[in-house]
């Protein structure tokens, strides 16, 4: 028999989730309970803080304190929460859409603070709540029904944008890679920090289909066959790193001080 | 506590500590910066967090977030700022976070005249963010009623878990006066509402109270809420229904339009008066010099000073409208709240309006002639 001691983690009455069938989103969501419940945080004492789209309504089935903000503005509330009790666990969820586009700016800032938040992106490149328009996340050349023939919008590395703009700890990993995803999220709630994990899911409905990737599965196999390893990415030389393949795994690591304990300073110099 | 000189915004960052504020978020704007600047000194001596954002929307997420992890919390703007502010605004009346929003109002739109004095946000305090809403609006007219109204404001957005606007403007905010402040056992501070079961007990943390005002828990306390800005019933869970949509929009306006002590207003010489002029905030000020000279003059003028500008105070306006011939109201715009006072007047009398928006701000003189232009055309008719 399969455990499911992570079902407790789950507002039972919540369920089932909103999410289109084959959705990579539940896939995720379950991905981070397993990582808390690997870490032995107490349901009591973590927040789970989500902004807006269909990544963001993940919040309201974790039995946790859940704060299902405005679209793009999940970073700026969970710093409040952090920052007013700093002995809550805070969690972010967020999208490509809501975390790069109208959020870019509190995430790159979130970053530059390093204050002490898991945040995990699902990325499906795409908006799928309004029905498939162009992210900041959408590759080239890719449809939606904002770029009908085409996206021409360079899209973000958002790992690259995390690592440059502070952030002490960078990871990705995809639906397909489950145990692997787990433990990027966990690695990061080890992290005392501005911690960001990538979680690139599947969208069948409104970026697949549009894009004729296919289903669910093959979208899953497409993951499986394209995401390459940190460890061998750096052994690839650059005309091999080509077509759709990507890096996943730990990108960047750094002990850096927390803007809570940044803040303990002040309160002290401000004391004296 | 001797007198010491300081300005209103100071007034306000004192006010706020003295109510209890332990965490502010913001972002640099003239004129309402010294409150920032004073805050980041004074918290962290108390143990409180000042935390400087990326923009304004940031400072209302920040404060709001703070403020459900158990904190009281303020942030201050002007102009530009605070229409950025407005978008969660609308999220702390929705989902019912407490939270201060000071506007130190300037010249608009845009970005204005950003040093120059202005009453041009009135009706966005009331309506700025989208949907029904309620809100509470205060405006002091001076020092030492800014520090007042800080205090009233903080415990009016704990007891009712809503925004407050505490809508100051350049005047009051860089006066300068001497005032005496109260010590902190002088000030009356109304703690955080909590929890009245348990969840075993069946806790609900939208459940309204006798009082229509929900009861929620803050994070990290056990009870495991949800908190959106989407229409949800008494679990706090979002619902699309009609019945749960028109009672929570309807709770929102009545738990405030129901309280019996939000509005507040100052009445001088009105016992004779057969006039009256109203005005608010900084503006306030001035008419009251021209209430007086008027009275120097042996014309029986009356002073009424809305200190709550929202939610309005209708019956108070009405009444004011029956015993009068006639009301003056002045403000530093083109004509804002003098559109409510007419509605509460109900064509009682005529209301008649003193309106400027040059930058400067009113002269004595400026208020008189608006007060014997009126005497004129009530007593040609």
């Amino acid at each position: 028999m399969i455990e499911r001691s992570y079902e407790t983690f789950f507002r039972q009455n919540r369920l089932p989730h909103l999410w289109c069938p084959g959705c990579g989103n539940g896939i995720v969501m379950k991905a981070i309970v397993q990582a808390i419940e690997k870490k032995g945080w107490s349901q009591d004492n973590t927040v789970i803080v989500s902004g807006i789209g269909c990544s963001s309504r993940a919040s309201g089935y974790m039995d946790f304190d859940t704060l299902h903000t405005a679209h793009g503005r999940a970073i700026p509330f969970a710093t409040g929460v952090k920052m007013a009790n700093p002995n809550l666990n805070v969690v972010v969820i967020t999208g490509d859409g809501d975390c790069t586009a109208i959020g870019g700016n509190h995430f790159i800032h979130g970053c530059r603070r390093n204050i002490d938040l898991t945040v995990i992106l699902f990325n499906n490149n795409i908006y799928g709540m309004t029905g498939g328009q162009a992210s900041p996340m959408t590759p080239l050349g890719k449809k939606a029904t904002t770029a009908p023939y085409g996206s021409i919008d360079r899209p973000f590395d958002a790992c690259k944008l995390a690592e440059a703009a502070g952030a002490t700890y960078v990871a990705r990993s995809t639906a397909f890679h489950v145990q692997h995803l787990v433990k990027m999220i966990s690695d990061g709630m080890d992290n005392a920090g501005f911690s960001f994990i990538e979680a690139l899911v599947q969208c069948p409905t409104a970026y697949g289909r549009r894009n004729k990737i296919g289903d669910p599965a093959k979208m899953m196999a497409w993951m499986r066959d394209n995401a390459v390893m940190k460890n061998a990415w750096d052994k690839l030389t650059d005309d091999k790193k080509n077509g759709d393949k990507f890096p996943i795994g730990l990108f960047y690591k750094v002990t850096e001080e927390t803007y809570n304990e940044s803040y303990k300073h002040v309160r002290e110099l401000a004391s004296n | 506590m001797s007198a010491k000189l300081m300005q209103g915004n100071e007034a306000v960052a004192e006010g706020a500590l003295a109510a209890g504020v332990r965490f502010f978020g913001g972002y640099p704007i003239t004129p309402s910066t010294e409150i920032a600047e004073t805050m980041a000194k004074l918290l962290p001596k108390v143990g409180g967090t000042f935390i400087q954002m990326e923009d304004e929307i940031a400072s209302m997420g920040v404060i709001l977030g703070a403020s459900l992890a158990g904190k009281k919390v303020l942030t201050a703007s002007s102009g530009p700022g605070i229409s950025l502010k407005q978008e969660l605004i609308g999220y702390a009346a929705e989902a019912e976070i407490p939270a201060v929003i000071v506007n130190v109002q300037r010249v608009g739109p845009s970005t204005g005249q950003p040093t120059a004095p202005s009453q041009g946000d009135v009706m966005q305090a009331r309506w700025g963010t989208h949907g029904d809403h309620s809100i509470i609006v205060l405006s002091p007219w001076s020092v030492r009623e800014s520090f007042n109204l800080t205090v009233k404001a903080v415990n009016l957005a704990e007891k009712y878990r809503t925004p407050v606007i505490l809508l100051m403007d350049e005047i009051v905010g860089h006066l300068r006066e001497n005032v005496e402040l109260p010590t902190a056992d002088e000030v009356e501070v109304f703690p955080r509402r909590t929890p009245k079961k348990s969840r075993a007990e069946g806790y609900q943390p939208y459940e309204p109270d006798e009082d229509l005002v929900p009861n929620i828990a803050n994070f990290g306390d056990g009870y495991r809420i949800h908190v959106t800005g989407l229409i949800h019933d008494e679990t706090g869970f979002p619902v699309g229904s009609p019945k749960v949509t028109e009672n929570l929009i309807r709770r929102i306006h009545e738990k405030i339009s129901r309280a019996d002590d939000i509005i507040e207003v100052q009445e001088i010489f009105m016992d004779d008066a057969e006039f009256a002029v109203v005005a608010f905030g900084g503006t306030a000020r001035t008419a009251y010099e021209a209430v007086k000279l008027c009275r120097a003059n042996g014309l029986k003028v009356g002073f009424v000073r809305l200190i709550t500008i929202f939610p309005f105070a209708d019956k108070i306006i009405y009444e004011l409208a029956g015993k009068v011939k006639g009301i003056v109201m002045a403000e530093l715009n083109y004509g804002q709240l003098v559109g409510e006072v007419r509605r509460a007047a109900n064509g009682q009398c005529p209301v008649k309006l003193c309106s400027k928006y040059d930058m400067t701000i009113f002269e004595p003189e400026e208020i008189v002639a608006s007060i014997d232009e009126l005497v004129k055309e009530v007593s040609g008719s």
